[in-house]
Formats: structure tokens, C-alpha cells, sequence
């Protein structure tokens, strides 16, 4: 994983090249007017020389960013001929199942849109997609950040911006899910009515107040226009600037390696090669977003007709996004309590809006929660391997569990028809799994962690194995390890061993009770958090076996040797 | 009359005359006696040859006369349209007991069935196999078969999904999908509600109706898929896979590559 950048012979070598100072460049005057005004030498001097590190996890945000931006290109074409009106018209266009049939302006603008207005199917399909691909990358943008500790001090504010942009982006796709008013997202919306309508005591008002009246109404889809082309997307977009704004203040972090420090980063400056770099990812998003849009069938309107509130179809999903929510509502038990002429849905309720609301404060509270835990008040800005941390990655590894689990639910009925089982099977099995399955797989992974420490404890000691199996003159086998390079060592070793919180006395010297600052429970959770780890090797212990090596396991016989050395392995990049 | 008269008293006279008489009352009564048609005949045939398939093949679970058992119900009433129906489609005769009989490969010549549906249906009246203007959508307008898209949305795509591949029911049931269902089948799994569906009878959707409703399923499905391949037409589930697995899978591996891309400097 940290690894530094292997260096590829056939890339191109970059030297200071002096610029020839007998031709003038022609761009030369149009520059130095810039400058003059808007002091453009000094900005691209700070911004061209800004240096970002190489790695490919380092590009998933980038994946959002982009399908952002493809996102509003593609958007400003598809307003262009959307009517966002649910007056009632009969459908004369080109689609021939639907031919006069009654529907929304919405749904007909759309179909408009698919099969009249040329390249609007196409353009509707890289729309849909670039929104899946947009929230899919910010997740997994998310779970990057999560998962590398890049969150820690000083860039939990930036860690909340994210989160904005999460929740923003959430109501972004599934506004314009919404839009075409057909009977896939009608019935979405109905969801959505639901979980409005199961907050207590309020919930039938705030479904008035959203829906200008009962279910569906008629403003319902100008109202989610506006969400979803002004304000979202302008939300959406100071955030992103706020959100860049501050990786470029915080400057980026890196994964540790020989001479990486927490003072600098060590990467390639914008020009020329990260706007190269960068630039052609964009390209390359772009492209994967017009092929999936040109080749693969999204969000198909004209097969799902019309919204009609009486109407419902079997296999009915939302977006994948929001695919937990609806496995949550699908699974759980149908609790409802009367209390005084009021109806309290705990059955959506409860997995509809309670669990959003707990995804994100949990999500929102995790940095300072980490760090009452353990205490770690510096500031970082150089990535922990996920192994080094052990609690938080099995933290996170449960967590995807249990959203996998209550995405799998959210499509109980295709599980069920495409893998031949019972429904009912599927659906008790999940309310026992969405339990089950976290604690698995926060057991299983942190257990891996530690067993990853421990490799690595012993490939720092005892270096790489060789896979050569000698015999001694008594007849004992033994296999020879190799020293590994120094540079893995660093790597390996290069974590702080984290210790766990003290319990901090109560009374002071003179016996006068003061407020403590660790308390025993803290002490005893921090333990739980940081305490497994498997402490690494002391400068001494490396000293010692590379003592040990010398005169232990060396192999005898230069070409015997030199032949190890030739098939020595890479270091490892894991 | 000299020839008759002179007869009269001979010995052969009388028995003579109970031959004729015995010949005039058998010719008499036979143009006069209920004719026994070719095509009652073949009926009957037709039944005896659907008992005795029936025998074979259904009673077990059927009871001899139909009458039913614990194993299957009754099949007194359920009208020949019903047998043609569950064979025609391969879900009966049955493999074994099970949730709910999938369709499987006809074994029977449609012979054989009509033999064994005459049979079912001498047994108590019930829906009969329709003629083929009463499902056919032939001379249907665009207008008529996008009606039967909206019939179709609002009857049968709450179980049968939004393209008729088939949606999940409690316990292991499910709605077939409707793709390799032919049109007389559609018509007569709506009048005769095999298994978990509903009837929908003539009172409900009218002949004209099904038609519709046949001719928009056909429509669809001769219509090309419009925006490319349709992912098995799982909706939002299997897009929500393909944008993980090709979208974000994909544009990893670019970006892996793209990282480990540097400029070499001295």
C-alpha cells in the first residue's frame, strides 16, 4: 500500500530545461495583462507548483468531483426540455405504448426527452449513471477517509463538510430520481410520503407542508425541481469548494514511507504532471459515464408508466443510496402504538428516519469519539495503515456490513425471485443478520488486524521468507530468511504504538479532590480501543535479530546467495 | 291382387308377413330413432381417451373422478380451459408437492391434452379453451394495446413486475414471468387463476380487455430495448451493482494505474 511510487523507465524525463530566450513567447503579452490586473503569476505559482501525492485511493474523491461536473453539463441539457408540471395531458409522442395515455407533463417532457429530442436518451442515461457513479465515489471516498484515520486533527471540519456533501447528495439523486414522475419513483415518493408522515405527533403536517396538501398533489414535482437544479446543486457546490478549499489549506495527506514526514508531502507538483494526471481522469470518468449511458439501459420510464397513486409494481427499489432505508422499513417488524387518537409508526419510524439519523450523527461524532478515546491530541497528516488500527477498522468494516445487509433486504423480492428462495426466509434472516453480521465482522476483522500486525512484527525481525528449505548436518530443516530493505522496515515500523488512556488520580498532591481528566470508564474504553495492539519492534529487538541473522541462517556460498538476493521479493505493498 | 289373395291361406304366408312387419318396424324405427352422430361418437372417444390418460397421470393426486385428494383439489368445475392451461404450460402433471408448480417442458400432445381437458370438463361445466379471436390482439390499435399497458399496470404488474418478469409473493411463491407465456395461456391463467392468481373474470375484464392486455405483453416485448442492455431488468438493484462493480471498479483500476504512472527525474 505505501509503497513509494514505483518509477516507470519509460516515463518521460523531466529536466529544468532553460527557455530559449532568443524567441518570445507568444502568449507573453496576454500573460503579463493578467498579471498586471489580477496578479495571475503569483496564483499559478502557488497553485502550479502545489504538490499532491500518488496514490490510487487518492483519486476517489477526484471520481466524485467529476461526476459532478458531468453531472451539471449533463443536467443544463436535459432543463433545457423538462417540464416540471403535473397538469394532466394525454401522451402523443413518438413512444407507441403509451399513445394516449393519460400523464404528467413531467413524465411526457421526459419521454420527450428519451426518444424525440436527439441524443436526450443518451444524455439522460450519462445523467442517471454520473448520479449513481457521484454518490457511489463520495461513499467510497468516505470509507477511504475512514479507514486511513485522514479525518484526525487537523481536518475533522473538513470530515463534516463531507458529510454535508453526503446527505446533500443523497437528497440531490433522489430528487431528481423523482423528476420524471413515473411509477417507479412515484411509488418512491410514497416512500418518502411515509417516512414524513411517521414522525410522531407532527408528521401528517409536515406532509401538508412538503406536498402543499395530501399525497401527491400538484406542486410536488416543481418543488423538487427547484431542490434538485438550484438548490442542492448550490449547496452542493460551495461545499465542494469549501471541501477543496480546505485540502488545499491542510495541504494532502500521504501514507507514511521513507521520507515521508508529517512536515511535507511528497508527490508531483499540479503542472505538469498532476493537471496531466488529473485532466485525464476526468476524461476517463467522462468516458466510462457516456459508455455506460450509451450501452447500459438506466431508470427506463417508458416501461414503467405513468405514476398513479393506485398503482404499485412488484420489484419497486429505489436508487441504490437509498436502498438501506427501504431494506430497514422491509424488514422491520410492523410495531405501531395509539396513543390518544395519534398513531405512532414505529415500523417506519424507527428504521426510516431513526436509522438516517443515526448514520450520520454517528458519522458526524466519530473524530471527536476517536479522539476521547484515545486522547491523541497532535495533529496528522500522514495516513495510518488500516491494520495500525485495529477497533476503527473493524468499526468500519461492521458498518458496511450492516448496509450491505440492509441493501441486500432492500432488494428481498429480486433475491428471492432470481435465487428461487422464500421471502419470508430472506426477511427473518436479515433481522437476525443486520445484529449478527457487524459483530462477525467486527470480530473477524479486527482479528485480522492484529494477525497483520503480527506479520509484520516478523518480517521486520526476521525478514522475508525464501522458500528454501536447508538441511543441517544433524538433519534439522530450517528455512533461511532474507533481510528486507530498509526502506519496508521504515515503513513497518514507522507507527506510533499507541497507548492506551491512564486513569488520571482525582485528588492532587495535597490530597484535594480536582476534577479528573481521565476517568476510570474512559480508561477502561480507551483500553478496550487501543489496547490489543501488537506492540511493534523496538529498535533494540531489530538490532538484536539483525544480529541474530548475521552469524544464524546465513546462507553459505556467494552464488547461492547471489541467487537469493536476484529473486528477492518487492517489498510488500499490502 | 289375384297373386296375394290366392296366397293367402299358404303355410310361408304367415311367417312371410311377421318378417315383413318385423322389417317395416325396424326400418321405420330407425329413421325415426335419435341419430348417433360421427362427431358424439368421436366425443366420447375423446373423453374415454382423456379418462384414461387422466388415470394415469392425474388421479393420484386428483382422485379417480376428479373429486380431489389431500394431494391436489377437486377439479369438478374447473372447465377445460383450466387443464389446458397447467399442461399446456408443462405445470401439470406435477413433479412433486411442492410450494407452488413452476412451469416446466410439455410432455403431452396437445392432443392428449384436449382429450384430458373434454374429460375434466364433462365433469362439471367451467371455463372453455377460447377461440382464438377472444385472446388474439390481431387488429389491436396503438391507442388499444397502450390501454392494455395501463390495464396492465393496474391489474398485473403489482405481482407479475413492471416488464412481466415476475415478482416475488410470501413463502416461496412467486409470479412467473409472463416472457415465454403464450397469448391463450395469458388468457386462460386470468379466467381460470391457476395457483396463487387471482380470477379475473368476464365481469372484471372483458374479452376486449385481455386482448389489450395480451397485445401490450407482446408489444413489449417485440419493442427494442431502448438506451442499451437492460441488465437483466432488475430495476435500480442490478444498477446499483453495475455502478459499484464497472463504474467504480472500473474507474479504480484506471486510477491505479494512473497513480503509479511517474516522471522519472534525475
Amino acid at each position: 500500500m505505501a509503497r513509494p511510487t514505483t518509477i516507470g523507465d519509460a516515463s518521460p524525463v523531466i529536466e529544468p530545461a532553460v527557455a530559449p530566450t532568443t524567441k518570445r513567447n507568444p502568449a507573453a503579452p496576454a500573460l503579463k495583462w493578467g498579471d498586471d490586473r489580477v496578479g495571475l503569476g503569483k496564483i499559478s505559482r502557488f497553485a502550479l507548483r502545489k504538490v499532491f501525492p500518488d496514490h490510487w485511493s487518492f483519486l476517489l474523491g477526484e471520481i466524485a468531483l467529476y461526476s459532478f461536473i458531468i453531472l451539471l453539463l449533463t443536467g443544463v441539457f436535459l432543463t433545457i426540455w423538462f417540464k416540471p408540471s403535473m397538469a394532466e395531458i394525454e401522451y402523443d409522442g413518438t413512444y407507441q405504448l403509451l399513445k394516449g395515455i393519460p400523464v404528467s407533463e413531467a413524465f411526457a417532457s421526459t419521454l420527450h426527452i428519451s426518444f424525440d429530442v436527439r441524443g436526450g436518451l443518451l444524455v439522460r442515461q450519462i445523467h442517471h449513471w454520473a448520479a449513481l457513479l457521484f454518490v457511489a465515489a463520495a461513499f467510497v471516498h468516505m470509507l477511504r477517509v475512514f479507514f486511513t484515520g485522514a479525518y484526525r486533527k487537523p481536518r475533522e471540519v473538513n470530515w463534516l463538510v463531507g458529510i454535508g456533501l453526503m446527505a446533500l447528495s443523497t437528497i440531490a439523486g433522489f430528487a431528481g430520481y423523482s423528476l420524471p414522475d413515473d411509477l417507479l419513483s412515484g411509488t418512491g415518493l410514497r416512500f418518502a410520503d411515509g417516512l414524513i408522515r411517521s414522525i410522531p405527533i407532527i408528521g401528517t403536517w409536515a406532509e401538508f407542508f412538503v406536498f402543499g396538501g395530501e399525497f401527491p398533489g400538484e406542486l410536488i414535482i416543481a418543488r423538487l425541481y427547484m431542490v434538485h437544479i438550484l438548490l442542492v446543486p448550490g449547496l452542493l457546490l460551495g461545499l465542494v469548494s469549501l471541501h477543496l478549499a480546505l485540502v488545499v489549506y491542510h495541504k494532502h495527506t500521504q501514507f507514511p514511507g521513507a521520507g515521508r514526514t508529517e512536515n511535507n508531502v511528497v508527490g508531483y507538483p499540479v503542472f505538469p504532471v498532476y493537471a496531466a494526471k488529473a485532466g485525464g481522469f476526468f476524461f476517463v470518468v467522462f468516458g466510462f459515464s457516456v459508455l455506460l449511458g450509451g450501452l447500459v439501459q438506466i431508470n427506463p420510464v417508458w416501461l414503467y408508466g405513468p405514476y398513479d397513486p393506485a398503482k404499485v409494481t412488484a420489484g419497486s427499489q429505489p436508487d441504490w443510496y437509498m436502498g438501506w432505508l427501504e431494506g430497514a422499513v422491509r424488514i422491520m417488524p410492523g410495531w405501531e402504538t395509539h396513543v390518544l387518537g395519534t398513531t405512532w409508526s414505529w415500523n417506519v419510524f424507527l428504521p426510516g428516519v431513526g436509522l438516517m439519523g443515526l448514520l450520520f450523527t454517528l458519522l458526524g461524532l466519530w473524530p471527536f469519539v476517536e479522539r476521547w478515546l484515545t486522547g491523541d491530541t497532535r495533529e496528522h497528516h500522514l495516513l495510518q495503515r488500516p491494520r495500525n488500527a485495529p477497533t476503527r477498522t473493524a468499526f468500519g468494516v461492521a458498518g458496511m456490513v450492516c448496509f450491505a445487509l440492509f441493501l441486500i433486504a432492500g432488494g428481498n423480492d429480486i433475491v428471492a425471485t432470481r435465487f428461487g428462495l422464500s421471502l419470508n426466509a430472506i426477511t427473518v434472516a436479515l433481522r437476525v443478520l443486520v445484529f449478527l453480521g457487524p459483530v462477525i465482522a467486527f470480530i473477524v476483522t479486527k482479528r485480522i488486524c492484529l494477525g497483520l500486525q503480527r506479520k509484520d512484527r516478523e518480517r521486520v525481525l526476521h525478514g522475508s521468507e525464501t522458500g528454501i528449505i536447508q538441511r543441517s548436518p544433524g538433519g534439522g530443516y530450517s528455512e533461511p530468511h532474507l533481510p528486507i530493505h530498509e526502506n519496508e522496515k521504515f515503513l513497518l515500523t514507522q507507527h506510533v504504538q499507541r497507548q492506551p488512556l491512564e486513569v488520571s488520580p482525582d485528588t492532587d498532591e495535597n490530597g484535594v479532590r480536582i476534577s479528573q481528566e481521565v476517568s476510570s470508564t474512559r480508561a477502561r474504553l480507551s483500553r478496550w480501543y487501543l489496547g490489543h495492539d501488537v506492540p511493534k519492534p523496538t529498535a533494540a529487538e531489530i538490532a538484536e535479530a539483525d544480529h541474530h541473522g548475521e552469524d544464524g541462517h546465513e546462507l553459505e556460498g556467494q552464488a547461492e546467495h547471489q541467487a537469493l538476493e536476484d529473486r528477492q521479493p518487492e517489498p510488500a505493498n499490502d | 291382387m289375384k297373386f296375394l289373395s290366392k296366397r293367402r291361406k299358404h303355410s310361408a304366408a304367415k311367417p312371410l308377413l311377421l318378417v315383413l312387419a318385423l322389417l317395416a318396424v325396424g326400418l321405420g324405427y330407425s329413421f325415426v330413432a335419435p341419430q348417433q352422430t360421427s362427431a358424439e361418437t368421436e366425443m366420447t372417444q375423446q373423453i374415454e381417451e382423456g379418462k384414461a390418460l387422466f388415470d394415469v397421470s392425474c388421479s393420484s393426486c386428483h382422485g379417480l373422478n376428479g373429486e380431489g385428494t389431500t394431494q391436489g383439489p377437486s377439479l369438478i368445475g374447473v372447465g377445460a380451459a383450466s387443464v389446458d392451461f397447467q399442461m399446456g404450460t408443462g405445470r401439470m402433471p406435477a413433479a412433486r408437492p411442492e410450494v407452488q408448480i413452476p412451469a416446466r417442458p410439455v410432455i403431452y400432445s396437445q392432443e392428449q391434452i384436449d382429450a384430458v381437458a373434454a374429460y375434466v370438463a364433462s365433469l362439471g361445466t367451467g371455463p372453455e379453451v377460447p377461440q382464438e379471436d377472444q385472446y388474439s390482439p390481431e387488429g389491436l390499435t396503438a391507442e388499444e394495446v397502450a390501454q392494455g399497458g395501463a390495464l396492465f399496470r393496474a391489474n398485473c404488474s403489482a405481482c407479475h413486475g413492471i416488464v412481466g418478469g415476475g415478482g416475488a409473493l410470501p413463502n416461496g411463491k412467486y409470479a412467473p414471468s409472463l416472457f415465454e407465456t403464450e397469448d391463450v395461456h395469458i388468457w386462460e391463467a386470468m379466467r381460470t387463476g391457476p395457483q396463487q392468481m387471482p380470477v379475473f373474470s368476464k365481469d372484471v375484464l372483458h374479452d376486449e380487455d385481455v386482448r389489450k392486455i395480451i397485445g401490450f405483453i407482446d408489444a413489449q416485448q417485440d419493442a427494442p430495448t431502448y438506451g442499451g442492455q437492460p441488465i437483466g431488468s432488475n430495476g435500480p438493484v442490478s444498477e446499483g451493482f453495475w455502478i459499484f462493480i464497472v463504474g467504480i471498479g472500473g474507474l479504480i483500476i484506471v486510477g491505479g494505474w494512473i497513480a503509479k504512472k511517474g516522471a522519472r527525474a534525475r
